[in-house]
């Protein structure tokens, strides 16, 4: 065994270099329950964290039919071995006693125990008395972006030819439809065109609004062993907050909340002002260039300096950056997302590459993240506001050709409509035309913005609320019915990272109590409905996860989604497949658009576009006249100012954010000892100038009032953006005296009380970057410390400001140095 | 008086109109949220366009007045605001806000018409100015009707099935 390291301290652990071009080398790191040797592991199991969208490949180690701890596989080609800190410890959450592990109903207002048929017996006769009375309109399903491929495509089969409702969509809104709303703007379709391994090739990575280094650990593990080898890649970060990824960047931009569009309109006006485009790559894949240069044309570094607040030099030097490279990799997160503008703002950063003709070879590369390790399958799978197969709604013949796939009339499935989103889902509730709603592995209650909003819209007597989970939730605590779900490691089931790798989680230990699988619960639920297909046959022919991955094979061929050429077996046998995996590419497909732009084709497309500033729906005939040979299209669009500025009563920004120690609204890893106690509680960040002018200091207690609510938090001064207050979203009330919400001794702790409810009109994800709040003082610090971590983008701007954040023995794991097992991209294309 | 200036006098008051009606809408509709950021936004499209049509008219001896404020009227407007929090939980503005959407998407019909007729005009008369008015502000007039035509398209199907 090699030293151990508390990885705690040390969230990237050490470096293995290597040179542009090389292969990254393999490091397996291992943690296991104190007290338990090598030795004693009865089986590995192999698995893929579900704690980011990353896709870290591991296998879980069992004992006594335990879980006992996590290594990583070396054979894998995201990982290669290496795990994060929340993949490392956040298992140990499996174990928790205050666990689900059985039914709940409300009766007299009080949520009591009971047995699977009276729970499931509940929800299927509601159902059945809704459709009945009001329609399939009157039921949503509000799904999760944690949730295996096989629960999701269930899921969508049931809720949208079952019930026959438009109402299904997934936690991903918050996280990705903005990334899969940017590529079908452009390339007409879904589907990640780049590849991690972009990265060992890359000369330059831009980075934006993407904190890579909390968000994809290990794939900032990969960069900073390349910043020490040889030729290693620039950085280009453009972030409001010093991260890890800014620290170590070539060039910083900290632009002003929700002005994204107007400091990539610089960036493309001066590399057409320069000529730093590929005519040929634009002649042949795309339409649309002379609008965009049209476009662009006034947007000089100068303009958008002052609207961003960013020296133009610093945006020259940008642009220098992205346009002179020869190999250029951007990657994309939640400051474009979430942020105002959030879809015009990522396809310009695909027009980037469009116009520099960086693509689909290796280094070229174009990565519009997804935040979770499942919200690839809700997209694909159709559960998260698209059709399955990343068919079009609007196209007649994709919807009869899903019908075929599923046995029932087209008219069955709705697409009268584009699939209701989140948002609009809940003001379907909020209003009284949704009756009811099943929310399966996610929190609204602490993750939607506007919570006193969401709170008032969840207590409706009138709605029924399902909710599978865990943990008696803050969402659960306001539920009907709670079903006991299991998890990752007591389940088994296939799910697809951000760069299209499929992996196989296995079952290695049985769930607790009468907890049961979310697919289960789905079949369950299908059965006793008794859905049928035309012909009065059963609608769902699957019964396990195994027939359900079949099924779901047999609705994505011919997609761009293929996965045809997987199998269970396969995925057991090796580690980590990219899709399309078909006959003519058995070992998957590493970039997408490798020749040319193949699925824009207006019979093929899988939407036929919006208007970027407003979000209307194209037609099919206008956009067979804009693209009538089916090639990428380069959108401009014009910067607008942000709908919520600062003003004397609210003079701050306010973004909220991730840590890398948590995961979503932290039922998981906040019951993680280790990632608990790195970052026990809610903090508020504040810049250095502004703390200085309102004489506050690290510890301090502040309360931050936005329009709709407030929370209180300790600050800690950070070389943050002036202006601009951030809070993580991570903390909610579960554990606090009070459970759902603030009450009279339970002040605000969840970002979202100050957020607002406003959202991209095209990509439908909610804002959570360009809130505005104030500040005041509440209690001084008095020495004690702010509990946000001291080794991310949280780190005080004086050093010692606070004590190191450390995991001790607790947190110590070993990591061995190995050869990574296959040559570089081994098999894939 | 001739026919240009009419048409410049038609569509400055069509577009002050629009501009003052999707202010009106996302007053009302506060609690639809959509419908209220984007019409908000919409309007200052009006609000620009009224201000180009008052210039060129000016070239042609007409004095135009100045766009609406980015608030028609503060008082009414937060009362408008209010009622829609008062009624958050009632399925009944719906039917009003297909109502509002059709209105917005007829006046921006009628102001799509009047920039037909303008270009139409403009090209004939070969006046250069005026083709570029018009080129520059319809594309945008035909962008609110598609707006409103999407919202209606998504909203009817929900609101109609559950009265």
């Amino acid at each position: 065994m090699e030293d151990a390291t508390d990885r705690i301290a040390q969230p990237w652990g050490d470096r293995t270099p290597y040179g542009r071009h090389d292969t990254w080398p393999a490091r397996v790191d291992t943690f296991l329950k104190a007290g338990v040797e090598p030795g004693a592991v009865e089986r590995w199991v192999q698995s893929a964290s579900i704690l980011h969208s990353d896709g870290d490949a591991m296998d879980i180690a069992v004992a006594d039919g335990r879980m006992v701890g996590v290594r990583g596989r070396d054979v894998d080609r995201v990982n290669r071995g290496r795990l994060g800190p929340k993949d490392l410890f956040g298992w140990q959450a499996n174990a928790s006693r205050d666990r689900l592990t059985r039914p709940l109903v409300r009766r007299d207002g009080r949520l009591v125990e009971t047995d699977w048929d009276t729970a499931m017996d509940l929800v299927a006769a509601r159902s059945r008395e809704l459709l009945e009375e009001r329609g399939p309109g009157s039921i949503g399903f509000y799904t999760s972006g944690q949730l295996f491929l096989e629960e999701y495509y269930t899921l969508a089969v049931l809720a949208r030819a079952g019930i026959g409702t438009n109402h299904l969509d997934g936690n991903t809104r918050l996280c990705t439809s903005t990334a899969a709303e940017a590529l079908k703007e452009t390339f007409g379709c879904d589907g990640q065109p780049g590849s991690y391994d972009d990265f060992d090739h890359a000369d330059v990575v831009a980075l934006f609004g993407h904190n890579i280094a909390e968000t994809q650990p290990v794939q900032w593990m990969r960069l900073l062993d390349r910043l020490e080898g040889a030729d290693p890649p620039r950085l280009l970060c453009v972030d409001p907050r010093p991260t890890q990824v800014a620290r170590h960047a070539a060039v910083h931009l900290a632009p002003r909340g929700g002005t994204n569009v107007a400091l990539l309109n610089a960036l493309l006006h001066e590399t057409i002002r320069h000529d730093r485009v590929d005519r040929d790559f634009i002649a042949a894949h795309t339409v649309g260039f002379e609008e965009l240069a049209e476009r662009v044309a006034d947007c000089t570094p100068k303009w958008a300096a002052d609207i961003c607040d960013v020296p133009a030099a610093r945006i020259e030097e940008a642009a220098e950056l992205v346009g002179t490279t020869d190999a250029l990799v951007s990657t994309v997160l939640q400051g474009v997302y979430q942020s105002h503008q959030a879809t015009a703002a990522a396809v310009q950063i695909n027009n980037l590459h469009l116009i520099r003709g960086m693509l689909g070879r290796p280094g070229a590369g174009l990565l519009q993240m997804n935040g979770q390790p499942t919200a690839q399958n809700t997209r694909e799978c159709g559960a998260n506001g698209d059709l399955p197969g990343f068919r079009n709604w609007q196209n007649d013949s994709h919807v009869a050709d899903l019908a075929k796939v599923w046995n029932v009339e087209p008219e069955k499935i709705p697409h009268y409509a584009p699939p209701t989103h989140a948002m609009q889902m809940y003001r379907y509730a909020e209003q009284g035309s949704i009756r009811m709603l099943w929310i399966s592995g996610t929190n609204p209650a602490v993750s939607l913005p506007e919570l006193s909003r969401i709170r008032s819209i969840l207590t409706q007597k009138r709605l029924f609320t399902v909710v599978q989970d865990l943990f008696l939730t803050e969402t659960a605590q306001l539920a009907d019915v709670v079903l006991p779900a299991a998890t990752w490691g007591e389940k088994t089931g296939a799910l697809t990272n951000a760069d299209r790798t499929v992996h196989l989680s296995e079952k290695a230990v049985e769930p607790p109590g009468e907890a049961r699988p979310d697919l289960d619960i789905f079949l369950d639920y299908a059965r006793r409905m008794d859905f049928r297909d035309k012909d009065g046959g059963r609608l769902i022919t699957w019964d396990d996860p195994e027939s359900a991955f079949e099924a779901w094979k047999h609705c994505s061929a011919g997609r761009p989604c293929d996965y045809t050429g997987l199998t269970y077996a396969k995925l057991r046998g090796t580690s980590g497949i990219q899709w399309p995996c078909v006959e003519s590419a058995p070992e998957g497909t590493a970039r997408l658009y490798a020749d040319g732009i193949s699925w824009a084709h207006p019979d093929l497309c899988e939407s036929y576009g919006k208007d970027l500033e407003t979000g209307a729906s194209q037609e099919v005939v206008e956009y067979r006249s804009l693209n009538p040979d089916g090639k990428a299209m380069l959108k401009a669009a014009a910067y607008r100012p942000p709908h919520d500025e600062p003003d004397e009563e609210y003079p701050f920004q306010l973004t909220t954010g991730r840590t890398v120690y948590h995961f979503h609204t932290r039922t998981k890893t906040g019951r993680a000892p280790q990632l608990r106690d790195a970052a026990p509680d809610v903090w508020v960040e504040i810049s250095t100038a502004d703390a200085d002018r309102l004489g506050l200091g690290e510890g301090d207690l502040v309360e931050v009032t936005g329009r709709r609510g407030a929370l209180r938090g300790r600050l800690r001064v950070t070389g943050i953006r002036p202006g601009l207050l951030f809070v993580p979203f991570h903390y909610g009330y579960w554990d606090t005296g009070n459970g759902t919400g603030p009450g009279p001794d339970t002040p605000g702790r969840a970002a979202n009380e100050a957020t607002v409810t406003d959202w991209d009109p095209v990509s439908k994800q909610p804002l959570f970057k360009t809130a505005t709040a104030s500040l005041t003082l509440v209690e001084r610090g008095d020495g004690r410390p702010s509990p946000a971590p001291t080794t991310t983008a949280s780190a005080p701007a004086t050093v010692g400001a606070a004590h190191p954040t450390a995991g001790g023995e607790a947190a110590h794991t070993t990591q061995s140095p190995t050869k990574f097992p296959h040559g570089r991209e081994e098999g894939a294309r | 008086m001739n026919g240009i200036t009419l048409t410049l006098r038609t569509l400055h008051r069509g577009e002050r109109r629009l501009a003052h009606d999707l202010m009106t809408v996302a007053e009302r509709h506060r609690t639809e949220h959509e419908v209220h950021h984007v019409a908000t936004d919409l309007a200052a499209w009006s609000r620009e366009h009224v201000r180009r049509v008052a210039e060129v008219a000016a070239h042609h001896g007409v004095k135009l007045g100045d766009p609406p404020g980015t608030s028609p009227d503060g008082f009414f407007a937060t009362l408008r605001e209010e009622a829609s929090a008062a009624v958050v939980h009632r399925p009944e503005p719906g039917l009003l806000l297909l109502r509002d959407l059709r209105e917005l998407h007829v006046a921006a019909a009628e102001n799509s018409l009047h920039w037909e007729m303008l270009a139409q005009a403009a090209q004939a008369s070969e006046d250069s100015e005026l083709l570029g008015l018009a080129s520059a502000c319809h594309p945008r007039t035909l962008r609110q009707m598609r707006w409103t035509n999407t919202m209606i398209k998504i909203l009817s199907p929900q609101i109609l099935n559950s009265l």
